[in-house]
This record gives structure tokens, sequence and C-alpha cells, in this order.
């Protein structure tokens, strides 16, 4: 296994200076590739903020984060936007495809912007498809699928540019029952078979016994992290006991 | 490419707000090239009456003569003269004349009058002189008779055919009388002409003023008005000190003047016309960015440089205020052309108001083509300059801010 996320005592307060919110507080996280964590814990206790401190979308007060040895705390505003391009993929709970493109212009905006050629994006956007099962609505604008099938279609744009790992924040949130299983499905099969990194901010439980590793936050420090013991997920030790 | 498909994909994603900007645009470019049109219009017109149906665009007389309108100022008509002008670039046509003040008699009436002596012919090719006459005929070389304005024959309830004493002071001191048929009466825009102005042949005003062979001025025509400056610098090069000449902007400064002032007042209106766009235009931005401002947060943590976004961003304005603008442009030609050739004309008290200040009541429009295009490039920049302030607002997005709900 190789690492992909290394990061060291990594702290983030809002409003320091008048009342302060200790979001994280001296988080140390190592994820090494292939793995599939859900992050967990209640309402505030700072699974949003790790997320964001992990994908370059917020700077930590302290600490450092290292994505494949790379310091991303200490890369300019534009070098950062580029190295998430390259490097890591989203899927938000509101699903945010952009409405007046098609399923397959969303997935391909990706790749449009990574300038890949007209060839290479045909066939890897055939090959999303067919991973997430929806070839046949291609050519659909986001407001004529289901929640379920938009989140799908999330997932293969966050896929678009082969990312070193994948974000998401409580993705099956917003999706009924069989949407949710639907797409934990495709995604463990991704995991599984392409070994691609999965790390979720969640509090679905559906979402958890899937999970191969549990990380719990509780007031923004790590107050658990588990690892699954047999492929069913329902047993799990804790990961300094391994 | 893909640029341009997401920037017009945009603009088409909220309808009605897309329309709104459309629309407050193409009624902006309406309004702005109506107003600009009609002021030009009215100050052609004025142009027209005033210069080139009098004055011509440049006059050439002896040096002195404009400071001190005498007879003694006035200089020999020589034919080589003439020729000298002729070959000058731009210029059309030039047309001997000569002007004094006489007084004018019927019966126990009297009124000062501008005598103005005219080769018939030339003076139409250049003043359109011919046009004038509301009643009798336009002279001919060798006639006796004279025009005089609608007005002054109203003053001195003269008629066709009726005659007319005039009395003045000639060359050198001598008697000015004459008596002579009303063969024509002109009818003039401008009242002040219409009022004054009496016309007869180059020789008879000759004869009447004891001024054989003399001229007050060379009245000139030009192919290109525009180029007015340049020929007038021509003609002063080529005829030297002893004559003077002078363009219609030198010898009717007021006139100057007054456009002056009053497109300084249309300055005004116009910019609270184009404040009004501007607000009406800023209104949809902001609307806009409120509603994009998450999908944007979004784009830009999946990987967009602020600077791509950017150009979406005025592609999609450059595209909206650009529709606007050449949907604007399309619909005033027509209404801009038939205002031209229909001009709104006031009537009643109004129209004798105007001509008080000796201004023809009507006011057509002008279709120069470069108001259409100057309006229209006005507007497409306000509209790119109001389109920094999503620019501006994309260069402060934090996308972890930017996708709070």
């Amino acid at each position: 296994m190789n690492t992909v996320i290394d990061a060291h005592n990594i702290s983030k307060t809002f409003n320091p200076e008048t009342i302060p919110i200790y979001a994280v507080r001296d988080v140390h996280l190592h994820l090494e590739r292939g793995e599939f964590t859900a992050l967990v814990g209640p309402s505030g206790s700072g699974k949003t903020t790790l997320l964001n401190l992990l994908g370059g979308l917020d700077k930590p007060d302290k600490g450092n984060i290292l994505i494949n040895g790379v310091d991303i705390t200490s890369l300019r505003p534009n070098a950062l936007i580029d190295f998430r391009l390259k490097n890591i993929g989203f899927v938000f709970q509101s699903f945010n495809l952009i409405p007046v493109f098609t399923a397959r212009e969303n997935v391909e905006l990706i790749m449009q912007l990574q300038h890949r050629s007209k060839s290479e994006i045909d066939e890897r956007v055939k090959i999303l498809f067919q991973e997430i099962g929806l070839e046949e609505k291609m050519n659909t604008r986001p407001a004529q699928l289901s929640g379920g099938q938009q989140q799908r279609v999330a997932v293969a744009r966050a896929l678009a540019s082969k990312p070193q790992f994948i974000l998401a924040d409580e993705p099956t949130a917003n999706l009924d029952s069989k949407s949710a299983i639907k797409l934990l499905d495709i995604m463990a099969k991704l995991n599984k078979e392409e070994n691609i990194t999965f790390i979720f901010s969640t509090h679905d439980p559906r979402v958890i016994e899937r999970a191969r590793r549990v990380i719990t936050l509780v007031d923004g420090q790590v107050h658990s992290d588990t690892r699954a013991i047999d492929t069913s997920g329902e047993h799990f030790i804790p990961i300094d006991k391994e | 490419m893909w640029l341009l498909k997401l920037a017009w994909k945009n603009m088409w994603r909220n309808r009605n707000r897309t329309a709104i900007t459309i629309t407050a645009v193409f009624f902006s470019v309406i309004l702005s090239v109506l107003t600009n049109s009609l002021q030009e219009g009215v100050f052609d017109n004025l142009i027209k009456n005033v210069v080139s149906f009098y004055s011509g665009y440049i006059q050439v007389h002896k040096s002195g003569y404009w400071d001190e309108q005498i007879l003694e100022n006035t200089f020999e008509n020589l034919p080589e003269l003439q020729e000298q002008v002729i070959q000058i670039d731009n210029v059309e046509a030039v047309t001997p004349r000569f002007e004094s003040f006489a007084l004018a008699s019927s019966d126990t009436l009297t009124k000062g009058c501008m005598v103005v002596g005219i080769l018939p012919e030339k003076e139409d090719a250049i003043t359109q002189l011919k046009n004038k006459v509301a009643e009798g005929n336009y002279l001919k070389d060798g006639d006796e008779g004279i025009m005089l304005g609608e007005g002054l024959a109203h003053r001195l309830k003269l008629q066709l055919n009726d005659s007319i004493v005039l009395i003045g002071q000639g060359y050198h001191g001598a008697m000015a009388v004459g008596k002579y048929p009303i063969t024509g009466i002109l009818r003039f825009g401008q009242p002040e002409m219409n009022n004054q102005s009496l016309y007869m042949t180059l020789s008879n005003a000759q004869v009447l003023f004891s001024a054989e062979n003399r001229l007050t001025s060379y009245v000139i025509g030009l192919e290109n008005t525009n180029e007015l400056d340049q020929t007038a610098v021509n003609i002063r090069t080529s005829l030297g000190d002893t004559y003077e000449t002078m363009t219609w902007e030198e010898m009717m400064p007021e006139v100057v003047q007054h456009i002056r002032t009053d497109k300084g007042s249309m300055v005004i209106i116009q910019l609270v016309l184009y404040m009004l766009i501007a607000f009406g235009i800023f209104g949809t931005l902001l609307m806009m960015m409120v509603e994009r401002k998450y999908e944007m947060g979004m784009l830009i943590a999946i990987g967009m440089k602020k600077f791509k976004l950017m150009q979406v961003m005025m592609l999609e304005s450059l595209f909206t205020v650009l529709s606007g603008c050449l949907l604007g442009i399309l619909v005033s030609i027509p209404i801009v052309v038939y205002l031209y050739r229909n001009p709104i004309r006031f009537k009643g008290q109004l129209a004798e108001v105007y001509e008080e200040f000796g201004f023809e009541a009507i006011f057509p429009t002008s279709t120069n083509p470069e108001i259409f295009l100057n309006q229209g490039v006005l507007v497409l920049i306000l509209g790119l300059v109001l389109s920094l302030y999503p620019l501006v607002k994309i260069a402060k997005i934090n996308p972890v801010t930017a996708m709070k709900k």
C-alpha cells in the first residue's frame, strides 16, 4: 500500500478573535491507497471542515497535509486549484451538477479543464457511464434525472480526472434508501475493483456499515479510528491495535 | 470552444432574467439612438437652413469685409479668380454674390431688407434656391424682376406682379434707388430669411448699387462637407492675404455656440439614460451572482480556475449585451429612417415659439450610420464594464463559504 493522505497535527479555528470555534484540533490522519473510509460524528464535530482541509478547499491554521507527498498547505491558490483538478474528486451532498449541461457534459467538463483530447474524453465518458449504469441517460439534463441518478453522475464526474482519492460530503443524505444502496454499491465496486480511495463524511448508518474504516470525530478531535476486520464490515478494531 | 458552449447555455438557464437584460439593453439602444439621431437631425436641419440655404459652407471675401460689411470692401469679379477656387480639391461649385442692405417700400409701408444679387442658375446649384419658390417663377439671367421672402411680402402687403421700391446707398456713396416687379415669392424655413431677403440678378444688383463688376463674396459649395476645415485652409493658402476665406462656423459662431450648448444639455440627458440602463443591467447581474454563487464555489472546488470562470462570465455578458445591442440597432434603423422621411412637425403656438428663436419647427432624424454604431458600442461598453462586478466577486470567491447554504 502507498500513502495518499498524510495529515500532521492539523487544526482549524473559526472566529479566532471573537468567539473561537475549534472546528478541527490537532488531527493526525494517515490514509493509504484503496481505503474506503467514513468520517462520522455528531453535527458540528468537524467532519466537513476536515474534509475541506483534506481537499485543499480550506487551509489549516496549524499543521500540514501531504497528498502523494505534496504539501498542499504551502501551494499558492492557482496551483492548489490545479492540484485539486488533477488529484482530488469531489462528491457533494446536493449533487451540484451544472443544470444547463447534460449528464455527459457535466462529466466531460473536468476533462475539458484538463485539456484532454476528444477521443480520450469520449472513451473515458463511455467507461464511466457504464460503471455508474447510466449509459442511456448520458444526454439527459440533471433536472430530468432522479436524485440517485444525479449523485451517480456526480461520482462519474469526480472520477473523470482519475483522481488520487474522492472526498464525498454526506453523499447519501438527500437520497432514498434504494438510491443510496445503489450508489454505495457502485462506490464499493470502484473501490474494490479499481482500488479507488474514498473518504466520506456521513451520518448515514448504511454508509458506515459499508465502510472499511471509520474515523469518529468529536469536538474536532479524532475520538476513535477503527478498521473492519472482515469483509462484511460488521466487526471493527481500533487502528492502533492492528 | 467548451467555454463558449458553457457561456451560451448559461445565458439561457434563466430565460426571464436574460430576456429582461436583453430588453433593457434593447430599449436603451433604441432610446439613445433616437435621442442622438433626433439631436443630430435637428442640427443638420438647422445647418442646412442657415448654412447651405444661404451662406454656403465657405465664403471668400475681400480681406476685412466680414468685420466691416460696406461696399468699399467689395472685390472685382475676375474669371481667373473663380477658376482658381474651383480647381481646389473638394470645391464643387462657386457662385458670385453681391449683398447689401436697402429700404424696401410699398405704398406707405417700409422695411429694411437684405438685397442679394445672384447668378440664378449657379446660386441654385449651391443653395437650391429654386426649391424655395412658393409663388411665381424663379429668376433667370437677364430678368428685371425680383424675388422676395414671404414674410417680407406679407409685411409690405405685396403680392406677385406688384412693384417694390428699393432705396439705399451705393458704391462710393452713390445713391441706390430702383423699382422692380415681383416675379417670385420665396418661402424659407428660417424665419429671419423669410422676413428680410430679397433676390435679384447679379447685374441688376451691381447696377442698383453702382458697383459694376464688383462682388461681396464667392459662395462655395463642397463635395464633402466633413472636409470643411481642410478645404478652407486650401482656399486660404491658394488665394493669399488679399482675400479672406471663412467657413460657416466662423461666420456664424452663434449657431455653433447654440449647437454646443444644446449638445451639452443632451449629454446630461444621456447620462441619466445611461444611468438607468446601468441600474437595469446591474440589477440582473446582482441577482445572477446570488443565484449562482453556490455553483461557482463548486466549480472552483472541482478545479476550474477563477480566470476560466471569469472568461465564462465575460462571454455570457458579451452574448447578452451584444444581442440586445444588435436587436436595438436593427429595430431603430426603420424607426429613424421613417422619422427622417416623415419628420416630427410642430404646429400652432409651439411652432411659433420655435420660429421666434429662428428655428424651423420640424424635427427630422439623422441617418448617419455613426450614430447607430456609436450608441451600440457605448451601450456594449457600459454592459461590459458592469460585467466587471461579477468578475470582482469571482476573484474574491472562497469555495467553502460560497458552498455554505
